[in-house]
C-alpha cells in the first residue's frame, strides 16, 4: 500500500493535501484498492457548498457506488474534470489523480501517514 | 454469434403484408424520411433460427434454478398468458368508450381492491412501469403532501438504511431530497438510536423494505414507524420483499403511508429480460388525492392535489391482467400460503448450505438469506464471483452477488416458493460441489465459466467504454 508521507488522511480514505491556502482532496491507494476498477465518477460543481462530513463526490465501480466524503466545512473553488472521461485515473495514480480543491476549515480530526495505515491495517482485520 | 443485421441480405426478406386496398395518403415532405431505414432482410427460416439460437444461450427460470436474491424469478403460471392474451384484452384500445371496456376496467378495479386488501392500503394506482418507477411515483406523493401543507421547503430529507436497494437513494435524489444513510444494527435491522439521531424537522421521510435485504424480518418496525411519525414524516414500504409476507401482514398495519409493489415479482408475471413491469402503489386515504389520475381519454383533466400523470393511460394493462390472474388462482389462503412456503424454501436451502458456507446471519430467515466469502477470498483468493461463475458451469442460475453492500464477498439467495424440495436439495447439492471445487483449486475456479456461451465478460471496459449500437461497416 502506497502513503505518502506529506499527505493528510479521513477516516473515510480521502488523502488532503494543502495548496496556496486551498485544501486538494483524493481518494487514497487502500480506497481504490478496495473498491476495485472505477468506471464512473460524479463530480461537485464549482462553487457547491459542504459541511465536514458530507458526500461531495461518488465513485461507481462494477460491484457499486460508493460516497467520498469531505473534512472540510466549505466551499468547492476548483474539480479535475479530466476524470469524467478517465475515471481509471483514481485507481493508476490516487494521489496524482485529485478529485476538488476546497477553501474552507478542516473540522475533522486527520492522521498522518503512520496512523492512517496503523487504521488501515486495523480495517482489513475486521 | 451473428447479428441479425451481419445475416442480413438485400432482398432477402419475406412480405406478409398485404397489398394496400385503402387510398394512399401523401404525407407533407418534411415528415418523409429521405433513406429506407437499415432494415434486417433474413428469411424466415433465418429468423426463426436465430430467435432460437438466442433462446438456447439464454437462461430464464424455465431452463432451471434461478436463486436470484431481492429479484423473486418464481415460475409464472401458463394461466397468466391464457387470460392475458383473450381477444377482449388484447384487441382493445386505450381510447375506447369507458361503456365498450366494462371487464377491463373491472380487471382494474379488482386488482387495486386485492393489492389495498393485501397491503393494508386504501387507494391504489397501476400505472407505475416497473419497481423503481412505482418509488419515485410514492416519493412523489410524499413530498406532495408535504408542499401542501407548507413544509416543503423544510422537509428535505430522506432517511435510507445502508441496506435499501440501490433505487432507494436514487429515487429520493431524482425527487430533489437529500438521501441520509443510517447504518444498520449488528443483526442487520434498522438502528434505533441511530435512526433517533437522524430525524428532525427536516425529515420528509423514510424509506424501508422490510423484510430486508439480509432477509430480516425486522422486529422493531413499528417502532421504526414511530419514530418517523413522531419526527413529522412519513414511512414509505419498498415492496421489492412482499413476497415474504404477502397475506400474512401488511405493511399498512406496521405503519407505513405508502408503498408500491412488483406485479411482476410477487404477482406472477415475467421479468428479468427488461419488462414490461408494473409497480402498483398504494397509500392510505389522507394521500389518495395525490394519486396520479388514471385517464382513459385523449384530454385529461388532472385535480390541482394530484402529482400528475406518470405513465399513458393505465400503465401495463396485459401485466396486471396476469397479476389478477394469479391471485384470483391462489385465491384468500393461497396468497399466504405462498409466501409461508417461499419462508420455508429459503429456510431449508439455508438449512443444507450452512455446513459449507457461511452465513451473514445465524438463524432463521425470511424469503432470503445471505452469505459471504469473505474469509475463503482472504485466505486463497476465491470470491462470490468465482462461486457464482462455477454455478453456471453446473447449469445453475447464479445467486445475487456482492449485494447487499454490508456484506462482503455476499452471495444473496433467494429459491420462491415455486421450487420443491427435491429441487432445493440437488442445488444445495450444486452448491457444496461448487464450493469445494474453488477450494481445492482456487485458480481453476478464477477461470470458470468454461462451459457457458460468455465465459467472462470485461465488465470494466464494457464500462468504461460501452458499445450500445451496432454501425454497419461500410464496404
Amino acid at each position: 500500500m502506497n502513503t505518502p508521507k506529506e499527505l493528510k488522511y479521513a477516516k473515510t480514505h480521502e488523502w488532503i493535501r494543502e495548496e496556496d491556502g486551498l485544501y486538494v482532496l483524493g481518494i487514497t491507494d487502500f480506497a481504490q484498492d478496495a473498491l476495485g476498477s472505477l468506471v464512473f465518477v460524479n463530480l461537485p460543481e464549482v462553487d457547491d457548498e459542504f459541511e465536514a462530513g458530507d458526500a461531495f463526490c461518488d465513485v461507481e465501480s462494477v460491484k457499486a457506488v460508493s460516497d467520498v466524503m469531505t473534512p472540510i466545512t466549505g466551499r468547492v473553488v476548483e474539480i479535475n474534470e479530466e476524470l469524467l472521461d478517465a475515471p481509471e485515473l483514481l485507481n493508476e495514480d490516487p494521489y496524482g489523480a485529485w478529485i476538488a480543491k476546497f477553501e474552507g476549515e478542516i473540522e475533522e480530526e486527520l492522521m498522518d501517514a503512520d496512523e492512517y495505515e496503523e487504521f488501515c491495517e486495523n480495517e482489513s482485520e475486521e | 454469434m451473428e447479428l441479425i443485421f451481419e445475416k442480413s441480405r438485400p432482398g432477402r426478406s419475406h412480405a406478409y403484408l398485404p397489398a394496400c386496398d385503402v387510398p394512399a395518403y401523401a404525407f407533407a415532405k418534411e415528415y418523409l424520411r429521405e433513406e429506407a431505414p437499415a432494415l434486417p432482410e433474413v428469411s424466415e427460416n433465418d429468423l426463426a433460427r436465430h430467435y432460437s439460437a438466442l433462446e438456447r444461450r439464454a437462461f430464464g427460470v424455465n431452463n432451471g434454478f434461478y436463486p436470484l436474491g431481492s429479484c423473486t424469478m418464481k415460475y409464472n403460471p401458463k394461466v397468466n398468458e391464457v387470460t392475458a392474451a383473450l381477444p377482449g384484452f388484447t384487441d382493445v384500445h386505450p381510447l375506447q368508450d369507458a361503456d365498450t371496456v366494462e371487464g377491463c376496467l373491472e380487471v382494474l378495479d379488482l386488482t387495486k381492491k386485492y393489492l389495498c386488501e393485501i397491503t393494508g392500503m386504501d387507494a391504489m394506482t397501476l400505472q407505475p412501469a416497473a419497481g423503481a418507477h412505482g418509488e419515485f411515483t410514492g416519493m412523489m406523493l410524499i413530498k406532495r403532501y408535504h408542499e401542501l401543507r407548507g413544509e416543503g421547503e423544510k422537509r428535505v430529507k430522506v432517511i435510507v438504511p445502508d441496506s435499501s436497494h440501490g433505487t432507494n437513494p436514487a429515487t429520493g435524489t431524482m425527487n430533489g431530497l437529500q438521501v441520509v444513510s443510517i447504518p444498520s444494527a449488528a443483526d442487520g435491522s434498522v438502528d434505533l438510536d441511530a435512526l433517533r439521531a437522524a430525524v428532525g424537522e427536516d425529515t420528509a421521510g423514510l424509506m424501508l423494505t422490510n423484510p430486508n435485504t439480509l432477509g430480516i424480518f425486522d422486529k422493531n418496525i413499528t417502532e421504526i414507524t414511530k419514530i418517523i411519525h413522531e419526527a413529522g414524516g412519513l414511512c414509505y414500504y419498498d415492496g421489492a420483499n412482499l413476497n415474504a409476507v404477502m397475506g400474512v401482514v401488511r405493511p399498512g398495519d406496521m405503519g407505513f403511508d405508502c408503498i408500491h409493489l412488483n406485479l411482476h415479482k410477487t404477482f406472477s408475471t415475467p421479468h428479468g429480460g427488461g419488462g414490461p413491469g408494473a409497480g402498483a402503489v398504494g397509500c392510505k386515504e389522507f394521500l389518495a388525492n395525490y394519486l396520479p389520475v388514471d385517464c382513459s381519454s385523449a384530454i385529461c383533466e388532472i385535480p390541482a392535489e394530484s402529482v400528475g400523470k406518470v405513465r399513458s393511460f393505465q400503465g401495463n394493462f396485459l401485466v396486471v391482467v396476469r397479476a389478477l390472474t394469479y391471485l384470483l388462482s391462489l385465491g384468500k389462503e393461497g396468497v399466504p400460503a405462498s409466501a409461508k412456503t417461499a419462508v420455508l424454501n429459503a429456510n431449508y436451502l439455508k438449512a443444507l448450505l450452512a455446513d459449507t458456507y457461511e452465513m451473514a446471519n445465524p438463524g432463521l430467515c425470511m424469503h432470503e438469506f445471505v452469505m459471504t466469502m469473505e474469509k475463503e477470498h482472504k485466505e486463497c483468493g476465491v470470491s462470490a464471483l468465482d462461486i457464482a461463475k462455477g454455478l453456471l458451469d453446473e447449469g445453475m442460475h447464479a445467486p445475487t452477488i456482492y449485494f447487499p453492500l454490508i456484506v462482503h464477498e455476499a452471495l444473496m439467495a433467494e429459491p420462491t416458493e415455486t421450487e420443491s424440495p427435491e429441487t432445493i436439495e440437488a442445488a444445495a447439492e450444486t452448491f457444496k460441489k461448487v464450493y469445494r471445487a474453488a477450494m481445492a483449486d482456487p485458480e481453476a475456479a478464477h477461470q470458470w465459466p468454461v462451459k457457458a456461451a460468455i465465459s467472462r465478460p470485461d465488465e470494466v471496459t464494457a464500462a468504461r467504454k460501452p458499445v450500445l449500437r451496432w454501425v454497419k461497416e461500410e464496404a
